[in-house]
């Protein structure tokens, strides 16, 4: 069954060059407990789309196209009703733990505020709900409490408060902006395994945003890989990473170090993606990655590809996707 | 949090023994017989070493600075020159109208600059902010000794609603002193109130842009919660700082309104001393207002740790 679905969406932002469109045209869908991933370069409009679901958006942003979240468009609602969708059907974790807690409250009340703003729980339901919570990220509150500060924990234990935070309501959709990101190695592979757990036993869908490829591959069904505000490549995790089509996304690939490769004799250097991502104001015409791409043709730079079909669960949005050979 | 206290504590344990040290030489020590000062030029020899034996001018340095510290902590301030009555009690007749004056001044300035501060913050760019800034910018811009004056002109000589000036006296009763305190409170409090909403709008709007307000957002706070809730208490560092200022301001600092609306408070008793070169009172009001300083500052420093759990310095879990 659908559960989330946007259509068309457009976010234009102001910046120092004027209002410019930083996401165009997204369209894409989820299903209830399916888990998408998004992938892209900073600044290819993650978090941006994300920040679009939960309306987060600076005030001075405009969006267009619909979001719709089972047959109401979140885009038409107003603030009121936008708080009760926010931390109640959608919870999002975000990237930075270490200043994406409030620094003044005590954890518990920090797990427990949007409880109290949404499920309307006496104080002692309250009190089981947090307690419950903590023991599934990790804090049981007999060890930890729940009167500690953040500053009083390490960015591991802020993010699964993060966490707690995010799923206290149960919500359909949760949100998970690079969680791992500003982690410890050894810290990341806890958190993800986490994420995924509590996505698995409560049947909550799962966005999960990341420029680690290792991530997307772990934790998600169906991915969306973007670039400069558009999606280039689309289809199901798999489908996607074995079968990639769209240059860019293989030159994320070739980008991955390997451990030990540099040893090999002969070994070339660790590939990249020529040139940057343009700067808004000055994307090209026609396919923004046109200007970084070794395939790129006169008809790249004048239009806008439009989707092609590479399987039944899997599209590409080029004029020259990679075949098999190329890969070689 | 025990260890943040003891290191406030012996803070202002110092501080206050470098204040006494410093008021002690400032006023004995340095070239000029304090003797001769209060006496004028004109003064006689006899009258001059008498005045020296009273005061303890003869004995050794150490001796006096010792006695005199002593004193203050028994509270024996000696003698006034002037009014012939103990220090201390000239002190504390007038410190029972500067401190509630004080208080009164200060709450009622919080509590119109917090809310101003607040809305123009949470309407930042919007006619509501610019309406608030205006008028903080004007309440700033007038000196308080005028709007004093343009205040009993309307209200004590135009309305004749309240007294134009004067001290009915604790004994009185509490209406008549509420009746006189409330124009100066009012003249007090709207300059240092026009301040403190710019000081708390700013601070807020700083705290707004932080990631944990994004947070606060995505859990479906309302704007009104995400202000007060989250990012008032944030914001009131700065605010506390400049409250602690003020206060301190307000205890010493009102020679003017006091003498615009002839209210006995310490402002007018230390103007009162100096032109009358009374330095037994001079030296004990400066040590008392430097101590009531020192002492805000170190409420202001608890208060910052009661705000701001990170300043209590706990360890990690």
């Amino acid at each position: 069954m659908t559960l989330l679905q946007v259509q068309d969406l457009c976010v234009t932002l102001n910046t120092a060059h004027g209002p410019q469109e930083v996401i165009s045209h997204i369209n894409f869908s989820m299903d209830a407990g399916e888990k998408l991933g998004s992938v892209g370069e900073s600044g290819c409009g993650k978090s941006i789309t994300a920040l679009a679901l939960m309306s987060l958006l600076p005030l001075d942003s405009q969006t267009k196209g619909k979001i719709i979240l089972e047959g109401q468009d979140i885009l038409k609602l107003n603030s009121r009703k936008i708080c009760s969708i926010r931390g109640n059907r959608i919870g999002m974790i975000f990237q930075e733990p270490m200043t994406a807690l409030n620094p003044v409250k005590q954890i518990g009340a920090q797990v427990s505020e949007s409880i109290y703003l949404h499920l309307k729980l006496t104080r002692k339901q309250t009190l089981e709900r947090v307690t419950e919570l903590m023991d599934k990220v990790g804090l049981p509150v007999s060890r930890f409490g729940l009167n500690l500060y953040p500053h009083q924990l390490s960015g591991g234990q802020r993010q699964r408060v993060m966490i707690a935070m995010a799923i206290a309501c149960n919500p359909d959709i949760l949100i998970a902006d690079e969680p791992t990101t500003a982690l410890d190695v050894t810290v990341q592979e806890q958190i993800l395994d986490l994420i995924r757990e509590l996505a698995d036993s409560s049947g909550m869908a799962l966005i999960m945003i990341s420029h680690d490829l290792g991530v997307i591959a772990q934790t998600t069904q169906n991915v969306m890989v973007m670039y400069t505000g558009n999606i280039v490549e689309m289809g199901s995790t798999m489908d996607v990473f074995q079968n990639m089509s769209h240059p860019y996304t293989y030159g994320l690939f070739s980008a991955i170090p390997h451990v030990g490769s540099s040893a090999l004799p002969g070994r070339k250097r660790l590939s990249s993606i020529p040139g940057q991502v343009p700067e808004l104001h000055l994307r090209p015409r026609g396919c923004n990655f046109a200007d970084r791409c070794s395939r790129a043709s006169k008809m790249c730079k004048a239009k806008e590809p439009m989707a092609t079909r590479v399987s039944d669960q899997h599209q590409v949005w080029c004029y020259h996707p990679l075949s098999c050979e190329d890969k070689k | 949090m025990r260890i943040f206290l003891a290191k406030r504590v012996f803070t202002l344990v110092l501080t206050l023994l470098v204040a006494t040290l410093v008021v002690f030489v400032v006023l004995e020590i340095l070239p000029g017989d304090p003797a001769a000062v209060m006496l004028g030029i004109n003064a006689e020899t006899d009258t001059l070493n008498a005045l020296r034996e009273e005061l303890g001018l003869n004995r050794p340095v150490w001796v006096r600075y010792t006695h005199w510290v002593g004193d203050l902590i028994t509270g024996n301030l000696g003698i006034s020159y002037t009014y012939d009555v103990p220090v201390s009690e000239l002190i504390l007749d007038r410190i029972t109208v500067s401190f509630p004056l004080a208080l009164l001044a200060m709450t009622l300035s919080t509590l119109i600059a917090i809310p101003l501060g607040v809305m123009a913050a949470s309407n930042h760019n919007k006619p509501m902010d610019f309406l608030v800034m205006s008028f903080s910018q004007i309440g700033i811009a007038i000196p308080n000794f005028w709007f004093a004056m343009l205040l009993t002109l309307l209200f004590s000589v135009t309305l004749r609603l309240l007294p134009a000036g004067g001290f009915a006296g604790w004994d009185a009763g509490i209406v008549p002193v509420l009746k006189s305190f409330l124009l100066p409170t009012i003249a007090l409090a709207l300059p240092q109130a026009a301040i403190l909403a710019r000081v708390t709008r700013s601070a807020l709007l700083e705290v707004l842009q932080e990631d944990f307000i994004r947070t606060a957002r995505a859990k479906g706070v309302t704007n009104q919660g995400i202000l007060w809730k989250h990012a008032l208490r944030n914001a009131l560092i700065p605010v506390v700082t400049i409250m602690g200022l003020q206060f301190s301001f307000l205890l010493a600092g009102t020679i003017i309104i006091e003498n615009v609306f002839y209210l006995p408070g310490i402002g007018r008793l230390i103007f009162q001393a100096i032109s009358q070169r009374d330095l037994i009172v001079v030296k004990n009001l400066v040590i008392l207002l430097s101590a009531a300083v020192i002492m805000i500052n170190f409420m202001v420093d608890l208060l910052y740790a009661f705000i701001d759990p990170r300043l209590k310095g706990g360890g990690d879990v």
